[in-house]
């Protein structure tokens, strides 16, 4: 009886081992997100550090936002006028210097700046504190620069959203699709689940078909997008031309958005 | 030995399926949960982090300071804490699970949970406090078991537990101070950027987790007559002073910090907790309560004439607890999230939900200690080391 008992935990043991053994990696390697690269198209927009250059003195009227927010809103069926709105969901919003630069307080700030609205996104950090505590590879930093999300591998724990430094990400504390406009719905993008966390994704959808972001092409010239790593690029060349400022540099997550004051 | 859980008089049986209950009461608001989303909690997109997972870190201290007592007996040899040390060890495994619970619960997506073994992922810290957590779980499950077992057969105990149990004396140091490494490396979290923070979580786990198991040795005493012995409690209950102590010290620490520099970034959130800044006043009454504890605690713990008195003793606990637990169960993972990286205040309030079903996990915990605490103190006394 005893010794039954014994062969049966051995064998049961050694199956659930091989079991766990084979089926761990194969499930491991089979899907790998953090790895995949741009699918090869001749359309594509390309690059090894994306990033943008927002010229905060062309958003004169409430018009000019509107018009960007409601671009990326609608190609990404964000959901708008949730019932609470300290849980909403924000790509990209607006706010003033005072809270979008926390770090440059500043008492005699000049009029026109104190009491001009920023656009405020992802940064899409060179160096990105939410990458690095994401405890599954959920989010993660593709190879043009681009910190990008996999909605159907976050576990919703959150942790990015205290490691961002921003406020940049929003979570999805109930389920999104009752509150994105159906009128404006955009197929070709997933709307999320809730439960997951979410953010600006550069338009990497569009990128991919050689379209520029939502918010560059709605901005009338206003926002630039290109590649911070090709010197010959032409935000490198609006970058020399201007002097720019970036949110927290001082933290040293190192941002890709750039703004003219 | 688990049979032992199943003989017991009708306290305890009552004890048990009033827990049961409260277990399902509160299992009630987490389908709901699970059905709405978290939007039934009080969190928002600036205070991402609520009740659940200060609950997690405070309890993470808990099961750490099973190490006061493992330490001593098994590595200094100190024979008195004979009676108490598995009992230490029962209640580090039922707070570990508490820990795991809270965690599960603040999850998104909990069905996905296993997505941290299948995507492996070392620059997170969150992986390693899945490591050690679980890892700590499973040496004390060991080490309280076998040693038990061993008692219950008449045997000594074998020497490999010893062994086992020195590995998990550094363990439980690693359990806290990675738990402290999820807050304190985060760029733009001031509150929580600070090199004390796995210092002050140590010193603070040291002195609440070992307050909270005298007190239940008191109350197991009283209903079963299981002594753990005078001279046990009395050792224990200095550390417990000295590591308050700390605790208080390394607090202090901070606020020198924060407001010698006058730095803002690591002033607002003292402001904040002590006094409310720009409107935002939710955990004033909270933190004046903690000090008003805290220097109580203190002023009985430290007079040995006080301490060594049982009631005072309790007394003294009682606050030490209430006042660490706003401490670390409170204010210190608000703290952080209050001024947001933007500098605005959104305050937040856990709902009905959100503390019904930190009741159901806290219930688990307690049937777990109580079924554990049973079953070792049955063997004790069958044994005649009681």
């Amino acid at each position: 009886m005893d010794n039954n008992r014994r062969n049966f935990i051995k064998i049961a043991g050694i199956t659930a081992l091989l079991g766990i053994g084979t089926g761990v990696p194969f499930s491991v390697s089979a899907y790998r997100p953090e790895e995949d690269k741009y699918l090869e198209n001749k359309k594509s927009i390309n690059g090894k550090r994306f990033g943008m250059v927002i010229d905060t003195r062309k958003f004169q009227t409430e018009e000019d936002f509107e018009r960007v927010i409601k671009a990326c809103h609608d190609a990404h069926n964000v959901p708008e006028n949730l019932p609470d709105p300290k849980q909403e969901i924000k790509w990209i919003w607006k706010d003033e210097f005072k809270h979008v630069f926390p770090s440059k307080p500043n008492p005699y700030l000049a009029e026109k700046v104190k009491h001009r609205e920023f656009l405020l996104l992802c940064n899409h950090c060179n160096n990105p504190p939410c990458v690095r505590v994401c405890p599954t590879k959920a989010t993660f930093q593709r190879e043009d620069g681009i910190v990008a999300m996999d909605y159907h591998r976050c576990i919703g724990c959150r942790y990015c959203m205290a490691g961002c430094p921003f406020g940049s990400r929003s979570f999805n504390f109930m389920d999104p699709a009752p509150y994105v406009d159906v009128e404006a719905q955009n197929p070709d993008y997933p709307t999320r689940m809730r439960g997951v966390v979410e953010k600006c994704n550069f338009c990497v959808e569009r990128l991919q078909e050689g379209k520029q972001p939502a918010c560059v092409e709605a901005s009338n010239g206003a926002i630039m997008f290109g590649d911070l790593a090709d010197p010959e690029s032409e935000i490198r060349k609006v970058l020399k031309e201007n002097y720019t400022i970036r949110r927290k540099e001082e933290l040293g997550t190192n941002p890709s958005v750039f703004y003219i004051v | 030995m688990l049979e032992k859980a199943l003989y017991g008089d009708k306290k305890y049986w009552t004890w048990i399926i009033f827990l049961l209950a409260v277990i399902g009461l509160g299992s009630i608001f987490y389908i709901m949960q699970l059905v709405q989303g978290l939007t039934v909690t009080g969190m928002s997109r600036d205070v991402s982090w609520g009740f659940y997972i200060a609950q997690f870190t405070y309890m993470v201290g808990v099961a750490a300071s099973a190490v006061m007592l493992v330490m001593p007996f098994y590595f200094h040899d100190m024979k008195r804490f004979g009676n108490l040390v598995v009992l230490g060890e029962f209640m580090a495994i039922a707070s570990v699970v508490v820990c795991l619970g809270f965690i599960i619960v603040d999850l998104g997506q909990p069905q996905r949970l296993m997505n941290i073994i299948l995507h492996p992922t070392p620059n997170s810290i969150l992986f390693w406090d899945m490591i050690v957590l679980n890892g700590y779980l499973l040496l004390n499950i060991v080490v309280g078991w076998t040693n038990l077992h061993a008692e219950h057969k008449r045997l000594p105990h074998p020497r490999w537990a010893k062994w086992v149990a020195y590995v998990s004396i550094p363990w439980a140091f690693s359990i806290h101070t990675v738990t402290a490494f999820l807050y304190q490396g985060l760029p733009g979290r001031h509150f929580w950027l600070s090199a004390i923070m796995a210092a002050k979580f140590l010193a603070g786990a040291f002195c609440s987790g070992p307050a909270i198991l005298i007190l239940f040795a008191l109350i197991a005493k009283k209903l079963t007559n299981y002594d753990p012995g005078r001279e046990a409690i009395k050792s224990l209950s200095k550390i417990v002073t000295y590591a308050m102590l700390a605790t208080v010290f390394f607090f202090l620490l901070e606020v020198f910090t924060a407001f010698y520099s006058t730095i803002p970034g690591h002033t607002h959130t003292f402001v904040y907790l002590f006094k409310g800044l720009h409107g935002g006043n939710a955990l004033v009454g909270w933190m004046w309560v903690m000090t008003v504890a805290a220097i109580g605690s203190l002023v009985i713990l430290i007079p040995p004439r006080f301490r060594n008195n049982q009631e005072l003793l309790v007394i003294g606990l009682i606050l030490l607890i209430l006042s660490t637990w706003i401490e670390k169960g409170l204010s210190f993972v608000l703290g952080g999230f209050i001024p947001s990286p933007l500098g605005t205040i959104t305050e937040y309030v856990p709902t009905v939900p959100e503390l019904m079903i930190s009741v159901m996990i806290y219930a688990t915990g307690l049937l777990i200690l109580t079924v554990l605490w049973k079953i070792a103190i049955s063997v004790k006394k069958e044994t005649g080391n009681a």
